[in-house]
């Protein structure tokens, strides 16, 4: 099985929308996490010997790890964390971002994160390193040859 | 002490947040501070501001007045025998770097140590670290036993030699919530002939502290983890020591007289003073320790005693929750694990509830290491700390153990 996140849906933004639509169910944080934990639970393996410290995401609190391979013009991105919330986070990033082309994945700001709650600040690498993903995911993107 | 009136003095304790009472857990972290702090700030900036020691006017002299008021409360605070003993620094870590700049680079003699212990902050290891590589100083660790307490052997030990110059060391763990036994470590330290700080920075909050009863050195502690603001810190140290140290900065107000040829110092403390100091903080401190002293220390300690006896015993009833640390004299920083939980899941989760701890490794690496952990969380009380916000803690904790199990 690939460790890389194969997309579902049809585009970042409808991801986006549909990952808005989903936490919308749970009135309660305490609920949205568990579905957020049980994301994180059904991420591709990541390969054991990718977890160290060249794929290291640079946050504070938890271990962050990430790669990503160009097929067919789209980034392909695998991704995990020793924390089971943080995973899940992941897990979300990955969904509107992976097999996503270069331009959409430059179009698509990383503020929805922000927006539902998922995150207070996008501009600190502290916390749980999901910001910091969420940049290195677009500079990896934007240096990648376009198709 | 009522609670209700000491909470009534705290603004901020009325907050909500996501919609949930505020549950302040982090006071280890920065306290929160008394209307008192808040007044003596807004009241210094709105009618009795200017710069101090320097102008031969009427705000000048009032504020100078009131800068040199927070040195007396400070020695009384501390029993210091004189006020020119109690030097203003940033906070906590630019106390210890002035010690390591001008004690140790002054004073220390290449092939001299400094000891330390193994549950220092960052911030009393990484200026004896500079120490060592700048001026050939050697830097010992002194282990601490599994219950989380220093190991008096091992630490009577590595004195043994006599190279030790200095021995650097926590008052109070903020990660283990240990007491070390102050007064025997100056004891043994003196006997094997170093001189002895202890990093104050957690300790001060909750008990008396006697710089003579002690028969401390050095002791340094930082204003805003006793309910006074951020941006000022406090050295003490013995007047012979102050005396016998070069300054550390150099600048305005330090000086007795400046030529292109050469400078002399001014009198202590101001010799450690360079430039324009924190003002408006030190009047904030100030208001702080007036606040400590009309609750009184006994009834803060006994209050969070019985506070930290609660937190554990409902700590400990709840299945796959680990308790670091076992230390018989310990205050209130409680630091925990959970079975199948990152201290960073616990945190997010203790959040959403209003309720804020703190998740990491707080500033203690090396501690984690040989703890074998990554991280913890970690709950600490402060003098407004209620019995309902502990059980509040321990249920909420009972919830996130669900969602791991």
């Amino acid at each position: 099985m690939t460790p890389f996140v194969q997309p579902e849906d049809p585009s970042a933004a409808d991801a986006i929308a549909g990952i808005a639509d989903e936490l919308s169910i749970f009135d309660d944080w305490m609920d949205r996490y568990q579905y957020i934990i049980e994301l994180g639970r059904k991420l591709p393996p990541f390969p054991e010997d990718w977890a160290n410290d060249s794929h290291r995401v640079p946050g504070c609190q938890s271990r962050v790890w990430m790669e990503a391979a160009l097929r067919d013009g789209r980034v392909y991105l695998a991704g995990a964390s020793d924390a089971a919330i943080v995973s899940g986070l992941v897990a979300l990033l990955l969904r509107v971002y992976s097999g996503r082309t270069p331009a959409e994945i430059a179009a698509t700001d990383p503020v929805f994160l922000k927006d539902l709650g998922l995150i207070e600040a996008l501009s600190t690498n502290r916390g749980n390193g999901i910001a910091a993903m969420a940049r290195k995911i677009r500079e990896i993107a934007a240096v990648m040859p376009a198709a | 002490m009522n609670l209700a009136d000491i909470r009534a003095q705290f603004p901020i304790l009325n907050e909500s947040v996501r919609g949930k009472q505020l549950v302040f857990l982090d006071s280890a972290a920065s306290a929160q501070k008394p209307r008192a702090v808040i007044d003596a700030m807004v009241h210094a900036m709105e009618h009795q501001y200017a710069n101090v020691h320097r102008g031969l006017h009427w705000m000048s002299e009032r504020t100078t007045e009131a800068y040199e008021g927070t040195r007396d409360a400070i020695a009384a605070l501390l029993n210091a025998r004189d006020r020119h003993e109690v030097v203003f620094t940033g906070n906590s870590t630019g106390a210890i770097n002035l010690v390591a700049h001008s004690y140790g680079r002054g004073i220390l003699r290449p092939g001299q140590a400094v000891l330390i212990s193994g549950m220092e902050h960052h911030s009393n290891i990484v200026p004896w670290q500079m120490l060592r590589d700048a001026h050939g100083i050697e830097l010992r660790v002194a282990p601490i036993t599994d219950a989380g307490e220093l190991d008096m052997t091992a630490f009577e030990a590595l004195l043994a030699d006599r190279k030790v110059g200095l021995v650097s060391i926590t008052h109070m763990s903020n990660v283990l919530g240990t007491y070390t036994p102050a007064a025997r470590i100056a004891a043994l330290a003196h006997a094997y002939g170093a001189k002895v700080l202890f990093d104050g920075s957690q300790a001060i909050v909750h008990r008396k502290i006697d710089v003579q009863a002690l028969d401390a050195d050095f002791y340094v502690f930082t204003g805003h983890k006793l309910y006074g603001p951020t941006g000022i810190g406090v050295l003490w140290a013995r007047r012979a020591l102050l005396e016998a140290m070069p300054p550390f900065m150099g600048g305005g107000d330090m000086i007795s007289s400046v030529s292109y040829e050469c400078s002399t110092w001014a009198e202590l403390p101001h010799k450690f003073e360079a430039g324009t100091p924190a003002i408006l903080e030190s009047i904030g401190l100030n208001a702080a320790i007036g606040f400590m002293n009309s609750v009184g220390y006994d009834a803060i300690a006994a209050h969070e005693a019985s506070l930290t006896d609660h937190a554990l015993s409902r700590l400990a009833g709840i299945e796959g929750l680990n308790v670091i640390g076992r230390a018989q004299d310990r205050g209130g920083v409680v630091s925990f694990t959970m079975q199948g939980a990152h201290a960073h899941d616990i945190a997010t989760l203790l959040d959403r509830q209003g309720i804020a701890v703190r998740a990491g490794q707080h500033c203690a690496e090396p501690l984690m290491r040989r703890l074998g952990l990554d991280s913890t969380a970690r709950a600490s009380f402060g003098i407004y700390t209620t019995h309902d916000e502990i059980d509040t803690l321990a249920d909420t904790l009972i919830r996130v153990r669900e969602f791991f199990a």
